[in-house]
């Protein structure tokens, strides 16, 4: 009686890959050309299924990393003992197929609308959103001010790097690198910790709105800080990922 | 590990028909009550299974048998799909 199953409103599309960028070592963006989307908001994201050649098929769950109007991008993080990220990150090329689903997601998201100043705290590669974000408000023309703190391992840990290092003006862009730093670095070095909030956190009276991303560790640890600093619950918003 | 409500986002609008991590959910345990996006998410099981980020009780369960999605709402007191905020 499958065939009585609730029907799916979400429909499966087929993607076909246009470009495969390298973003760091074990990091690619995937471009898509996607003849049916309907557009998304930045932070959304969306479900990819690969299927093999035996009909064995898998599904995950990608953040969209461009901005609305631009092409459909993933960026995605090669794990090691993934059954899906290899595949998307070393054998995909220009020309090749998946089946895609989206947009999904209404609360990890932002538009001009939703104002600021916006506080954006990434974790590796939960910087994805947030550079959908910071394109989004970029290319809406907002000039709400906006703050990313984004913590990686090492600089060549860090994805999109020449273009976060573009943003000049209201939208600043700071780095914390966790386990090593290059000779002469300014930026900060270690986990987000209070004190590195302390020089980056909109004051609570300014009404920011606060959007973290990354591992599931590193998300409840930063939402706790900001909690203490007096950031209401529902003016933080959290995206936790891992690999699964 | 757990992920979180965003991670099912693609499941439950398959289910529901419309977006639910940013609607509320009021856990039926302790009423503790918080958008979707906020639970706590473990997807390794044989099935979905998704827990209050306050007490940790089971909120709802997503299993699949050939294309039929069954879904335990039993965790939940209330969920209210467009929350003022």
């Amino acid at each position: 009686m499958a065939g009585t199953a609730v029907r799916g409103r979400l429909s499966w599309q087929v993607a076909t890959v246009a470009a495969v960028t390298e973003e760091t070592g074990s990091v690619s963006t995937i471009v898509l050309d996607l003849p049916d989307w309907p557009g998304h908001q930045a932070g959304q994201h969306l479900d990819v299924r690969v299927t093999a050649e035996d009909g064995y098929s898998a599904e995950r769950s990608y953040s969209i990393a461009s901005a609305d109007g631009e092409p459909v991008a993933i960026t995605v993080e090669r794990l090691e003992d993934g059954e899906v990220s290899p595949y998307l990150t070393q054998e995909l090329r220009p020309g090749d197929q998946m089946e895609v689903r989206g947009p999904i997601g209404n609360w990890f998201t932002w538009g001009p609308h939703d104002g600021g100043p916006l506080l954006l705290i990434a974790g590796g590669s939960g910087v994805v959103p947030l550079r959908a974000i910071l394109r989004h408000r970029q290319r809406s023309g907002s000039t709400v001010p906006a703050r990313l703190l984004y913590s990686s391992r090492s600089i060549q840990d860090v994805i999109y790097r020449n273009e976060l290092n573009q943003y000049r003006g209201n939208a600043e862009v700071r780095y914390t690198l966790t386990r090593s730093q290059p000779p002469g670095w300014g930026g900060f070095a270690g986990r987000v910790d209070d004190a590195m909030l302390a020089r980056i956190a909109w004051p609570a009276g300014q009404r920011p709105l606060a959007f973290i991303c990354g591992p599931t560790p590193f998300v409840e640890a930063v939402a706790e800080l900001l909690v203490a600093r007096h950031y209401p619950e529902s003016r933080v918003k959290t995206e936790r990922f891992g690999g699964a | 590990m757990a992920l979180d409500g965003n991670a099912i986002g693609g499941l439950l609008l398959e289910i529901f028909g419309s977006d639910m991590t940013s609607a509320e959910a009021t856990c039926a345990t302790c009423g503790a009550v918080r958008p979707v996006a906020d639970t706590m998410v473990y997807l390794r099981g044989p099935g979905t299974v998704v827990r209050c980020c306050n007490c940790a009780s089971v909120l709802i369960v997503v299993t699949r048998v050939r294309g039929l999605s069954c879904v335990d709402l039993s965790g939940i007191a209330a969920l209210e799909v467009n929350p003022r905020r």
